[in-house]
């Protein structure tokens, strides 16, 4: 028995084909829209995998580091540490800010790391060039988006930076790319204005006889020093002992040290959740439509294909051929399409996913999920064309 | 004949269809979960590092001498600016003495009565002692009364006594000059040694209180450096050892220095060990006091050992190791690291042997089901 589908669309294979990849295009769209949603969300994730902790530990009643401002004295870690179940606690700093390289400046999350052995919370889990930070200063490992490269050198407030390292895939929770430098360093950044608020801050401090006072020479230094040290951090970096309940963990930190502490699934939870809600639906909205869109699209196309050939699907009837042949042939081709538009669909997205400026994730999933529901929407729409091409009268092929 | 356009036909679909199934297959492959990781490999090398310590500090000077009074007043003069060198004994300038000069005046007075006074007690004494002596032969022939005589005899011990007391009087109207004449001296303000004036804080007419530093005087040949040094890696820190400096005014000009010695205190809230450098020969020009200095200390070399670029270091699941290629598959191997260099080479005291290769780089982190593509550069990150 001969494919009466297969002939049809060696008829006509250019129109088919050129149908097809246009489908494609549209699916390409569509599952790379998908990707910026996914990506969206994983930027948020990444930056939780990269730090490498179990427990967020930040200030009491605060959302921090990520979602909201959070500060907490820098020995924190120190009676942190004496606590059960906590194998390792590590202060960071997490701020974003412009970096400036020359005469250009790249918008970055720059990340103070503690210093430490290698493999501690918060330092960049693996790198693609160059080399970790061993000094305790001006040292700096950027992400790739970045666009900085090994041993360029960095302005970040007045200090300069050697970049020694790059990694990929550090990112905040909006895409910016992450510097990291050390801790101190950081620590200043935060807090170091430029140097004329200093001299004018200076100025201010000199001008209140409360601390400038003529019996006490030395009070107003000591004031100005006093303002002048930051003593600060984001947030703690927690590490579990293995037999420990993160929950407990972070419960029993809550309790004893008055602060509070945020577990893996409750950080994502806020960073996906909260901190990313809205654009993430925004994006997630648009990819409803687009899908809806597209569906429509392809069974418009397949129900045009078919009643471009009404004429000939009356000539069969005329001639006796089957229902459940004709029926085969509308169905084989709307898959047939389906199948040519999501390979082309898949190759686009693929290929195009490197060129977005922000990260676009295609997960297995969703081109397997994307897959079936092309498969559905063209046999949903081949069944309407179907009972069109059913219905039709076979006089039709010799009438008008 | 008529067959053949159907084939023309097949053929043309079969070469669009062929290639995109084809692209799609590698798309498929080489995306996603089942692409291959990029990664490129090193060689575990034995041989000798040198560790090296890195921090940071402010220049300074071992000697800074506050020059003030030491009671409170008003400054008369100040000689000299900020910049002046000044030698030992040189005096800057001088606190307004108010009425020490009139006290002195009054006190050479006193002093000159006090010497008047011994002269009359010394001329009393004179003549008592003669006429106690002459009662006393008219006593011994029995011409005058005992009574007379015992009197005069009293006469000479108050006339001894008033004598010794105006000594007294004139020793201390004259320490108590001395005294105002010390405190008048006290007045100048005199360099202690050679140096170089470093502040001025306050200029004649000011009115200070005791103590208060007028100026001060560095003396700049015992320049050095404060370093600061994270605890964390200042193991290995000691006096002797030799330093890099580069001043932030002069950056890319090494200097060299030593390690003068380390604090015995260090600071508990920044948790750093603190270090005196001192620099091998004096910078000219002189490095403002308090500039910001880079200090690179380099250790002893240690012996050989197995060392990895600091890079291939990754923590899976609680633990330090690194990704070791076995078999053509990377495979996660715990690592217990020792001490590391600068530059990023870390030593291995378990888990690799010489010649081993291990992950340095990927492009994304690895699994244990990680498929991996050994590359000689990731791409995308050199230049």
């Amino acid at each position: 028995m001969i494919s009466l589908a297969g002939r049809d669309i060696l008829h006509a294979w250019g129109k088919f084909v050129f149908t097809g990849i246009g489908l494609g295009l549209l699916i390409g769209v569509t599952l790379t829209m998908a990707g910026v949603y996914r990506g969206m969300v994983d930027d948020g994730r990444a930056l939780l995998d990269n730090s490498g902790a179990d427990l967020w530990v930040v200030q009491k009643d605060t959302l921090g580091p990520y979602a909201e401002s959070s500060s907490v004295n820098d020995d924190v870690y120190r009676s942190l540490l004496a606590m059960p179940g906590i194998a390792q606690a590590v202060n960071v700093t997490y701020l974003t800010m412009q970096v400036r390289r020359g005469d250009s400046d790249v918008r970055a999350m720059v990340v103070g790391i503690a210093p430490g052995e290698l493999g501690t919370p918060g330092w960049p889990p693996y790198l693609v060039a160059g080399r970790q930070i061993t000094r305790g200063h001006y040292e700096a490992v950027a992400d790739i988006a970045s666009g900085f490269r090994v041993g360029d050198r960095l302005t970040i407030r007045r200090n300069h930076y050697v970049v020694v390292g790059l990694t990929r895939r550090m990112v905040s929770s909006s895409g910016d790319p992450m510097v990291f430098i050390p801790l101190k360093d950081a620590q200043e950044a935060q807090f170091l204005k430029d140097n004329d608020a200093i001299w004018q801050s200076r100025r201010r401090t000199g001008a209140n006889p409360a601390f400038n006072r003529p019996g006490v020479p030395d009070l107003l230094d000591a004031v100005i020093a006093s303002q002048s040290t930051n003593a600060f951090v984001n947030a703690v970096l927690v590490t579990i002992k293995p037999g420990h309940a993160p929950d407990e963990v972070a419960r029993s930190v809550g309790r004893w040290k008055r602060l509070t502490a945020y577990t893996r699934l409750q950080m994502e939870d806020i960073l996906v959740g909260k901190l990313i809600a809205t654009s993430a639906r925004q994006i997630g909205m648009f990819l409803v439509i687009l899908a809806v869109v597209s569906a429509a699209i392809v069974a418009f196309i397949i129900y045009t294909l078919t009643m471009d050939k009404i004429r000939e699907i009356a000539v069969l009837k005329l001639i006796g051929t089957r229902n459940r042949t004709i029926a085969a042939m509308i169905m084989q081709q709307a898959l047939a399409l389906g199948l040519i538009g999501f390979v082309v669909g898949k190759i686009t997205a693929t290929f195009a996913a490197p060129l977005f400026p922000k990260y676009v994730l295609l997960v297995p999933f969703d081109s397997i999920a994307g897959f079936f529901a092309v498969l559905a929407i063209c046999v949903l729409a081949s069944v309407i064309a179907i009972r069109m091409a059913l219905r039709v009268d076979p006089a039709e092929a010799i009438g008008g | 004949m008529k067959r053949l356009p159907l084939q023309g036909r097949t053929v043309a679909l079969v070469a669009v269809i062929v290639p995109l199934l084809a692209l799609f297959i590698y798309v498929a492959l080489r995306s996603g979960p089942l692409a291959p990781v990029s990664v490129t490999v090193a060689s575990v090398e034995t041989r000798p590092i040198t560790p090296a310590l890195f921090g940071i500090g402010t220049v300074q000077t071992r000697y800074t001498y506050r020059i003030g009074p030491t009671f409170a007043g008003r400054v008369k003069r100040l000689d000299v600016h900020v910049g002046d060198r000044v030698k030992a004994g040189q005096v800057l300038g001088e606190m307004d003495p108010v009425d020490l000069d009139q006290r002195i005046r009054a006190q050479g007075a006193a002093l000159k009565r006090a010497e008047a006074t011994l002269r009359e007690a010394a001329a009393r004494q004179t003549f008592a002692r003669s006429q106690a002596r002459r009662y006393e032969q008219l006593f011994a022939v029995r011409s005058i009364s005992e009574e007379l005589a015992t009197t005069k005899h009293q006469e000479l011990q108050i006339a001894d006594a008033a004598l010794s007391g105006a000594q007294e009087e004139l020793i201390r109207t004259r320490s108590d000059g001395e005294a105002l004449i010390a405190q008048r001296n006290n007045l100048r303000l005199v360099a202690p040694v050679d140096g170089l004036v470093a502040v001025r804080d306050v200029d004649p007419g000011t009115t200070i209180v005791a103590g208060q530093p007028v100026v001060e005087v560095i003396a700049p040949e015992s320049l050095w450096i404060n370093a600061r040094f994270d605890q964390i890696s200042a193991s290995g820190l000691a006096a002797g050892l030799p330093a890099r400096i580069v001043l932030r005014s002069h950056n890319g000009q090494t200097l060299t220095g030593r390690v003068l010695r380390v604090e015995p205190m260090a600071d508990a809230v920044t948790e750093e060990t603190l270090a005196k450098v001192a620099f091998d020969s004096r910078p000219e020009p002189l490095p403002p006091i308090g500039e910001l200095a880079e200090v690179t200390i380099a250790l002893p070399t240690l012996p050989t050992a197995p060392v990895i670029p600091n890079a291939a270091v990754r923590r899976e699941a609680g633990q330090v190791g690194v990704w070791k290629i076995v078999d053509g598959d990377a495979r996660f191997t715990p690592v217990k690291l020792g001490a590391g260099d600068l530059d990023g080479q870390v030593q291995v005291l378990e888990g690799v042997r010489d010649g081993e290769q291990v992950v340095v780089y990927s492009e994304k982190a690895l699994t244990a089901r990680s498929r991996i593509d050994i590359v000689d550069d990731i791409p995308g990150a050199s230049r």
